[in-house]
């Protein structure tokens, strides 16, 4: 997702009230936030296992009370008093997540905001992922229900945290009543409450139904961060056991009752559509039930996974190419080129640039050529589906439920009342899961709905699927302009970014276009930091018929390593140290900047002198409102490649709700980066054809590429910002001046390996 | 014709056709989810468990070759080598978003039976088939190295 706080341009029905942070209250439907509602060889009633619990509701205004969740114990024992919280009469205090875990951290992120204003004990806290529900579980920064633009952490931090500090409110005065004492006599520590002077006191769990009756109170008080206990310390990940001896279950784990497996066949081309089939070969393999033609390409319905891969391969399909994209990358590649030797739609135009650079003593030109990537999560797109009765059920690891939801509900066309959306844990994205018009949600609607039975119908892509499948990180071609003086000044700097919007034609278009300007495309660019008087950015939009999309960290990830390695190279040519030389042109308007700066210098300066035959590298970057600067060591391999053996980094995301989770996300972060700018690239032959298709020619950072990471995360009172993508745009540029100051080689084309 | 060989201890007996990789056995048939579908050319390693003590990728072995096999999946992994390391992965919070872990448990399981004292390279050989796309393998081998010591200890 795009690093711009926006909002979807959807059709207003779906588009619910904004929340509102002070406006604590009661929902009126008090059903409990469903869970996966699956168990893994049948489906339990979603909200049969809920209970009765205190659950608190955040949105609705004006006065309501917590009630405890409908069940059929009636009046028992729990409290859910928001769509957030509940506690059960077992004391355990599950959170509902309403951003979808892939390994980010929302699951324990969330839930220690809770627990830090509930003053609960970590070990009674347990997390489930919201169902989709947009008017509960709206993300306030996107207007609709979602996850992306590293956004989970800044934009729950109030509003969680008011969740628990409410629920608190409730139990103590719970707890007041019972005891008929003061509330403000009561305390309340690691789940325990209790009265001093009485010597009494009690769990969350016994006070849950006392609780539950209580009106919910509007405006609870939070903590001052001194009175922090959980947030800003390492607590356990919620997820980290199951994660470890395999019950976690995802997407692909889901075995209902009389499940049918599908699998599709796509057009080798982008645009490529199906113009006849013979299916005999493939209807001849035990365990093929059906194959059916749909929108995407040819689905095989099968009793069992291997007839279903089996019977995929047994197609034999002629397309139709009339109206696919056959361009290949080499010819793409010269048609941006030949656009960003002109200036372009001007994103930013400081000072005269022309007039710079024709004065100037020095001039640096480059054009970078950056190739399209595919996000490759480990577990591939997948989703269960039943069509039954005129209302729908998904799992789905959805991360834009409210999309996903328009999508199902335009394929089976049932009004979005009928359609349940269970929110999967996912095994990875990195934006992949994310899309502007629910496609992968659509497809899978397609084929469910082709299939016309009410049998569950698992829908799962190949890993060939994902790779051939686009919705690629965009190519990408700069040219860049720098010029010099004769003191070796930069004053000029011209930066020429032809790529293709994603952004245009979807509910995101109007939220991110301004004046022509696609602020995706331009992020990072637009706003380098850096003082140089004349300074020109222009875009220029190109047709593609390859579809593409957000790809960890966005576009931040072509425009950080144009910037940071073309800088690098002209403060080279000036004699001038590439740390020093950032922190005289970011002068004294970028202090977080420059606190990152400063830091990544001194932990690479505390490891002693570069030792021989390697080089070091440095990047600085601000993406998702988080600064982030790294240094890489770098050597040749004997291979005439690098090998990066350590990475040093210092982050800088406001409050660090839990340091090593922005540590392993850093990590994580530059593992990608650094995967990517090495090795990575999706190709197309003549005509169209995408010459990867797994991970023998899409390789992905194995753990003998891997370097040594170490982490420093800033200390800040700063509202938090996000965690998830601002460490992999500056690990390429790191890497790449790294090597450029060890070989004499500038990395002008991606990736660096080939 | 059914297949007979030991999944966790049981004996068991697949009626599939011969060609079925063990994986799509041990998920669709036996319905244990934890050992994950990735690449299905033995590339990634999420497929990873032991056919008679030795770590191997399941989504290429046909079922035919498992006959009077002993498999072990991550639900049935056992023994003090299984405990440290996934003491040590706990410890040290290595999964993200988990679905690679089964895999890299398993080869680190195997790697650690072997090499009860493993460095780095030895990690790196051992570990280098299992590919995780959130990139852990920072903490993957400081696990395994956290692991070792608690045995040694």
């Amino acid at each position: 997702m795009p690093d711009r706080i926006f909002r979807a341009n959807i059709p207003p029905t779906t588009v619910d009230r904004e929340l509102s942070d002070t406006n604590l209250a009661d929902t009126r439907r008090v059903d409990r936030a469903a869970s996966t509602g699956l168990s893994r060889r049948g489906f339990l009633q979603g909200t049969a296992a809920a209970a009765a619990s205190l659950v608190i509701g955040i949105h609705l205004p004006g006065k309501a009370r917590a009630r405890a969740a409908a069940s059929a114990e009636g009046e028992s024992a729990a409290f859910a008093p928001n769509a957030f919280v509940r506690v059960a009469p077992d004391n355990t205090v599950t959170v509902m997540i309403k951003h979808i875990e892939f390994g980010q951290g929302p699951a324990t992120g969330l839930s220690t905001l809770v627990a830090e204003e509930l003053d609960a004990d970590w070990g009674q806290m347990r997390a489930e992922l919201a169902p989709a529900d947009t008017e509960k579980y709206v993300n306030s920064l996107f207007g609709i229900q979602g996850t992306g633009g590293s956004t989970a952490m800044a934009n729950s931090y109030e509003q969680m945290r008011k969740a628990g500090a409410a629920a608190r409110a409730m139990l103590v005065q719970a707890a007041a009543n019972r005891w008929n004492v003061n509330a403000d006599e009561i305390t309340v520590s690691k789940g325990t409450v209790s009265h001093g002077a009485s010597g009494k006191s009690a769990s969350f769990g016994e006070l849950a139904s006392e609780a539950a009756r209580l009106e919910v109170p509007a405006d609870p008080a939070l903590k001052s961060p001194d009175q922090f206990n959980l947030i800003g310390t390492r607590v356990r990940k919620l997820d980290t056991l199951d994660k470890t001896n395999g019950t976690q279950i995802f997407t692909q784990d889901l075995y209902p009752e009389n499940l049918v497996i599908a699998t599709i066949l796509h057009p080798p081309q982008f645009g490529a559509t199906v113009a006849s089939v013979d299916d005999s070969k493939a209807r001849r393999i035990k365990g093929v039930i059906d194959i059916k033609t749909v929108p995407a390409g040819v689905a095989v319905y099968a009793d069992n996974t291997h007839a279903a891969l089996k019977g995929r391969k047994a197609l034999e399909v002629t397309w139709d190419a009339s109206k696919a994209e056959t361009r290949s990358t080499r010819q793409m590649e010269q048609d941006y080129s030949k656009a960003a030797q002109k200036p372009g739609l001007n994103a930013r135009n400081d000072g005269d640039v022309e007039k710079a650079l024709a004065e100037a003593d020095t001039v640096l030109e480059a054009e970078y050529f950056f190739p399209f990537l595919a996000h490759a999560p480990m577990e591939t797109l997948d989703a269960v589906m039943q069509f039954k009765d005129g209302k729908v059920t998904a799992w789905l690891g959805s991360q834009i439920q409210t999309l996903d939801v328009g999508a199902l509900s335009n394929v089976f066309g049932v009004d979005k009342s009928n359609i349940t959306l269970y929110t999967q844990y996912a095994g990875g994205s990195f934006g992949r899961r994310a899309q502007p018009g629910g496609e992968f949600a659509a497809e899978a609607a397609e084929v469910t709905k082709a299939f016309g039975s009410d049998r569950p119908v698992k829908f799962m892509w190949t890993r060939e699927n994902d790779i051939q499948g686009g919705r690629y990180r965009p190519l990408a071609v700069h040219k860049m302009r720098g010029g010099l003086d004769k003191d070796g000044n930069i004053t000029g700097w011209d930066q020429q970014i032809a790529v293709q919007s994603f952004m245009k034609g979807t509910a995101f278009e109007s939220g991110m276009f301004e004046d022509g300007i696609d602020a995706s495309a331009v992020e990072g660019s637009q706003a380098m930091p850096y003082g140089i008087a004349n300074l020109r950015v222009g875009q220029h939009l190109m047709e593609n018929g390859v579809s593409t999309l957000w790809w960890r960290s966005v576009e931040h990830t072509h425009n950080a390593y144009a910037n940071e390695t073309f800088l690098d190279e002209l403060l080279e040519k000036a004699g001038k140290d590439p740390v020093e030389g950032r922190l005289a042109l970011l002068g004294d308007k970028y202090p977080r900047h420059r606190g990152v700066l400063e830091k990544v210098a001194k932990m690479a300066d505390a490891a002693g002198p570069v030792p021989s035959g390697r080089q070091r590298g440095v990047a600085l970057h601000k993406s998702f409102g988080s600064f982030v600067a790294q240094i890489a060591e770098v050597s040749d391999n004997g291979n005439g490649e690098p090998r990066v053996h350590k990475v040093w980094c210092a982050v800088d995301c406001g409050v660090a709700v839990n340091p090593d989770v922005v540590a392993a996300q850093m990590e994580g972060g530059i593992g990608f980066g650094i995967g990517a700018v090495l090795y990575d690239a999706i190709t197309l032959s003549e005509g169209g054809y995408v010459e990867q298709s797994n991970f023998d020619r899409y390789r992905s950072l194995r753990i003998n590429e891997m370097p040594d990471v170490e982490v420093a995360v800033i200390q800040s009172t700063e509202a938090p910002t996000g965690v998830g993508e601002p460490g992999t745009p500056p690990s390429g540029p790191a890497i790449a001046n790294a090597w450029r100051r060890l070989t004499g080689k500038s990395v002008y084309r991606l990736p660096l390996v080939n | 014709m059914a297949v007979k060989f030991q999944l966790n201890g049981k004996q068991v007996s697949a009626d599939v056709e011969p060609d079925t990789p063990l994986l799509w056995v041990i998920r669709d048939t036996f319905g244990l989810t934890g050992t994950k579908f990735g690449c299905g050319i033995a590339q990634c390693g999420a497929c990873t468990v032991h056919l008679n003590g030795f770590a191997m990728r399941s989504c290429v072995t046909p079922i035919s070759q498992v006959e009077g096999g002993m498999v072990t999946t991550i639900e049935g992994l056992e023994g003090k080598e299984a405990r440290a390391i996934q003491d040590a992965w706990v410890g040290i919070d290595v999964p993200q978003c988990g679905f690679c872990q089964s895999g890299q448990v398993m080869s680190a399981t195997a790697l650690l039976k072997e090499t009860p004292n493993p460095t780095d390279d030895d990690i790196n050989q051992a570990m280098a088939g299992n590919i995780c796309r959130c990139a852990t393998y920072v903490r993957i081998r400081k696990a395994i190295h956290n692991a070792a010591d608690t045995l040694e200890g």
